[in-house]
């Protein structure tokens, strides 16, 4: 019999990740593993991750890793490409180190056209310190430190990061994918494809956001959340490419 | 012929495997790994057609399919 869905070999085989069950963090990292795998780059892969439920796969896979200071990540990740060309540098960053806290790095990296990738992970809320409402969190969304739900006159609206970026000149590739479907998953490994493929061809800045799920902070089961994202999430983070030059 | 396998340890019983198979292959079974979940098990394996779904929605890379 031949082997037609194998387990990739960035992760490591006897490792179990750390994330909750229904946790669409591990999704991603598989498939990042999977491109990297079919592209041959696993050598020259150098992940840049953010701080919170992110990080949690730093001694789960099998490809050289480097923790930034919070929402640093793209400001460490700016140094590692410029010092060492020939690496694949991306960050993978959830919203509060993305779109929260490293906000001026984020903006100034993509502003410069920094020859780097993000994968931009959006589940609407921070994880792993303990389910706070993030710049994603959708309006009436509960979160600890909006109990009634996040209300616009006080906590402002849901930011909409891939069209932010689209607003500056250098960025090159910006897309918003999600994985709730596994005609979703491979839409968001295609997406995960070319913007390594952009940075190999030296075109700049590329990132990709994926709306994912958080079943734990979410208070829904996994499969539950499936709906929440296809009702809630997404008609607010339209999916689609927003910029390819 | 087509199979899946499932590694009982890695899984999380998320249930995205079970949901997404068109052909009704895989349940949650009623034994628990080691970390108390009850791993997702196939029952019905004759029906498989190898389309992995279920290896594909997996967030813990937990399932091979040979064909």
């Amino acid at each position: 019999m031949e082997k037609v869905y194998a387990r990739t070999k960035t992760i490591q085989d006897d490792k179990v990740s750390g994330f909750c069950p229904g946790c669409m963090h591990s999704t991603v990292i598989k498939l990042i593993g999977e491109v990297l795998e079919e592209m041959n780059l696993v050598e020259k892969a150098a992940c840049v991750l953010g701080i919170g439920c992110c990080g949690l796969h730093m001694d789960y896979i099998a490809y050289d890793n480097i923790t930034a200071p919070h929402g640093r990540a793209c400001a460490v990740a700016t140094g590692m490409k410029r010092s060492n060309p020939d690496s694949l540098v991306f960050t993978y960053q959830g919203d509060g180190d993305f779109a929260s806290i490293g906000l001026a790095e984020s903006i100034s990296a993509a502003n410069r056209g920094e020859n780097i990738t993000v994968i931009f992970i959006n589940n609407g809320i921070y994880g792993m310190t303990g389910g706070q409402m993030a710049p994603t969190t959708l309006i009436g969304m509960k979160a600890s430190t909006a109990p009634k739900g996040r209300i616009a006159e006080e906590h402002g609206y849901p930011m909409h990061m891939c069209e932010i970026l689209n607003q500056l000149t250098a960025p090159a590739y910006l897309e918003r994918t999600s994985c709730n479907t596994p005609q979703n998953v491979m839409k968001t490994k295609k997406a995960i494809q070319k913007a390594f493929q952009n940075q190999l061809d030296g075109k700049g800045f590329s990132m990709v956001e994926i709306v994912t799920s958080c079943p734990t902070n979410w208070g829904l089961e996994p499969l539950d959340a499936l709906t929440y994202i296809e009702e809630k999430m997404l008609p607010e983070f339209p999916l689609g490419v927003v910029r390819d030059r | 012929m087509a199979k899946v396998e499932i590694r009982s340890e890695s899984c999380k019983s998320c249930g995205y495997c079970v949901k997404f198979c068109p052909k009704g292959v895989l349940a949650v079974g009623d034994k628990v790994n080691s970390k108390g979940y009850e791993y997702v098990v196939p029952v019905n394996m004759e029906a498989c057609i190898a389309c992995c779904m279920c290896a594909r929605m997996c967030p813990d890379a937990a399932i091979e399919v040979y064909k």
